[in-house]
């Protein structure tokens, strides 16, 4: 499998609690599902994707989990248009 | 050392690591397991008011605009009876570094952390504080991380938190992107643990102490230019802090008269730790799956003594629904002719509705605004709402349903808001004090100290103390 270059900025993933683990008095619902946290850093050696990797983070702490993403962005937007918005207050109008 | 990290270990450790991160004993403030000197708590900090604008001035924070919003204060006496109408009065807190009133808040924390010498800060919020504390560590020369709640179980994240992540890497902070539930406090935890970091916790004396000066600048602001006090400030409720920290602002200014009143999104029904239910609701704080809690019971938090007492000081609270809010946020931009993003559009729809019942002469103040852009824009809102499958519409904002649908009203008039009556919240705040120590144990300092922290006097108390037996 293909490595990614050390110093390449990415995220990594790592299960904080398994459900067993969690927080007694959670719902149903998010007891039945991992305690994950996502953070993101540059790589200290290459890594591949699935497989565990190292990042230096912003602030330089150094952190391990599994490799999920290269080049993490963010894609968030303004969203489709809501054309129920549009009309609102129009020519000054309450 | 190997220490023992599974869950009740940590929590087991709670108070160990947090007089170690905050520098503050809480126990020298404890009278009694149910009551505290909460003034001293607070005078402990140890800041003037000249101290607290001083500091904030190093780092961007305050002096923000005061407008009046003139065509909008026009809308609303349009359809109010003869007489009636306030003038609505905005306190443009987006202007602050880092986009919102919560400047004010991470501002005395970094102080106080750089001034004892910690290396950095932490906090764990999904809110604009994030980016205040990444902000104001980043002009303090501090390291700073945020843990926060980001995603449900698929991965997906509501575009307003994706958001506020994007702005805290931006000023350099390390940011933790965890699933939901309550764990974030462990997370918090163990991070504090690991790096030694200042916890630049949202409900710290300094944390409060910071947004004072909101309230001292609106009863100058309003007094310069209306020769008056403000008659109601309304502030969005949350965790309490903001309500707090502006009506203590105000009482230090002399605004004795002015009606405080708290408000929040409804969003009845919809269960706050639930990964289903977290991505259904279209906003992500001010709402009153914060707000009730809060106010009920303000000791919930990840400090023992909460300086964020909000029935200390709320006169009212107003419930909006989500619907209400998008309509007067659409009408902002196009009869104000300014785009803010959540938060301080909560309190202005509940102004809207307020201004109307109110005397033409009469003034609400609108006391923050926050920044607006991709992800925290309502129409990012509103079309992520309707790709989890919320029914978005135009009608009666009364057929609301939290999680089901968002019924934009399609007139000014159909913005009403609702009331939460306090006298049935303050009764949920005896019970859970109740359930510290008994309510037949409780001293008269005990009864004291409870009254007061729900706006009340001992002789309430004794009132309504066998509603609470029953």
């Amino acid at each position: 499998m293909n490595k990614i270059p050390a110093e390449t900025w990415v995220e990594i993933e790592q299960v904080i609690l398994t459900p067993a683990q969690r927080a007694p008095g959670i719902p149903d619902d998010t007891r039945a599902t991992p305690y994950v946290r996502r953070i993101s850093g540059f790589l200290t050696a290459p890594a591949a994707v699935g497989g565990e990797a190292t990042i230096r983070t912003l602030i330089g702490r150094t952190l391990t989990g599994t490799l999920r993403v290269v080049n993490p962005s963010y894609t968030h937007s303004f969203g489709d248009t809501v054309p129920e918005l549009l009309k609102i207050g129009l020519g000054g109008q309450a | 050392m190997n220490r023992d990290m599974s869950y009740a270990a940590v929590m087991a450790r709670k108070n160990e690591i947090m007089k170690a991160s905050l520098g503050i004993d809480f126990s020298a403030y404890e009278q009694s397991p149910v009551c505290f000197d909460y003034e001293r708590m607070m005078r402990d900090t140890g800041f003037s008011h000249d101290d607290l604008v001083r500091i904030q001035r190093e780092t961007k924070v305050g002096d923000t605009p005061l407008f009046e919003l003139r065509n909008l204060t026009e809308a609303v006496r349009k359809i109010s009876a003869a007489g009636k109408g306030a003038t609505i009065l905005l306190k443009d807190e987006a202007a602050n570094a880092s986009g919102s009133f919560k400047a004010r808040r991470a501002s005395i924390s970094c102080y106080e952390a750089k001034r004892r010498g910690f290396a950095g800060v932490a906090t764990a919020t999904s809110g604009n504080y994030g980016a205040a504390v990444a902000s104001q560590a980043a002009q303090r020369g501090l390291k700073c991380i945020v843990l926060q709640e980001v995603y449900d179980s698929r991965g997906v994240g509501q575009p307003e938190i994706v958001e506020k992540g994007r702005k805290c890497e931006a000023f350099g902070a390390e940011v933790h992107k965890l699933t939901v539930g309550p764990e974030l406090f462990y997370c918090l935890l163990t991070t504090l643990e690991e790096t030694g970091f200042f916890n630049a916790s949202l409900y710290t004396p300094f944390g409060i102490r910071g947004i004072e000066t909101l309230g001292t600048e609106i009863a100058a602001q309003v007094r310069a230019r209306y020769q008056r006090d403000p008659d109601a400030v309304i502030v969005t409720h949350a965790g309490g802090g903001n309500l707090t920290g502006t009506a203590r602002g105000l009482i230090a200014a002399g605004a004795l008269k002015t009606r405080i009143v708290a408000c929040s999104v409804d969003l009845s029904g919809l269960h706050m730790a639930s990964d289903h239910d977290f991505n259904r609701k279209s906003f992500t704080t001010g709402h009153t799956g914060f707000g009730v809690p809060f106010a009920t019971w303000p000791d919930r938090t990840d400090v023992p003594r909460n300086a964020a007492r909000s029935m200390r000081y709320m006169d009212e609270y107003r419930l909006v629904m989500q619907g209400e809010v998008f309509y007067v946020t659409e009408l902002l931009a196009k009869l104000e002719g300014i785009e803010r993003g959540p938060a301080g559009n909560t309190s202005l729809t509940a102004a809207v509705a307020m201004a109307r019942e109110m005397d033409r002469d009469q003034i609400v103040v609108v006391q923050e605004t926050e920044y607006t852009g991709a992800g925290k824009h309502h129409n990012s809102q509103l079309a992520f709402a309707r790709s989890m499958g919320i029914e978005v519409r135009r009608g009666d904002p009364r057929e609301n349903i939290p999680g089901k649908n968002i019924v934009i009203p399609e007139r000014l008039d159909q913005v009403t808001g609702h009331d939460q009556p306090l006298e049935k919240l303050r009764l949920s705040y005896l019970k859970n004090a109740a359930k510290v120590v008994p309510a037949e144990q409780w001293t008269a300092a005990d009864k004291a100290f409870l009254a007061a922290d729900v706006k009340r006097d001992s002789a309430w108390l004794e009132s309504v103390l066998p509603q609470l037996k029953a």
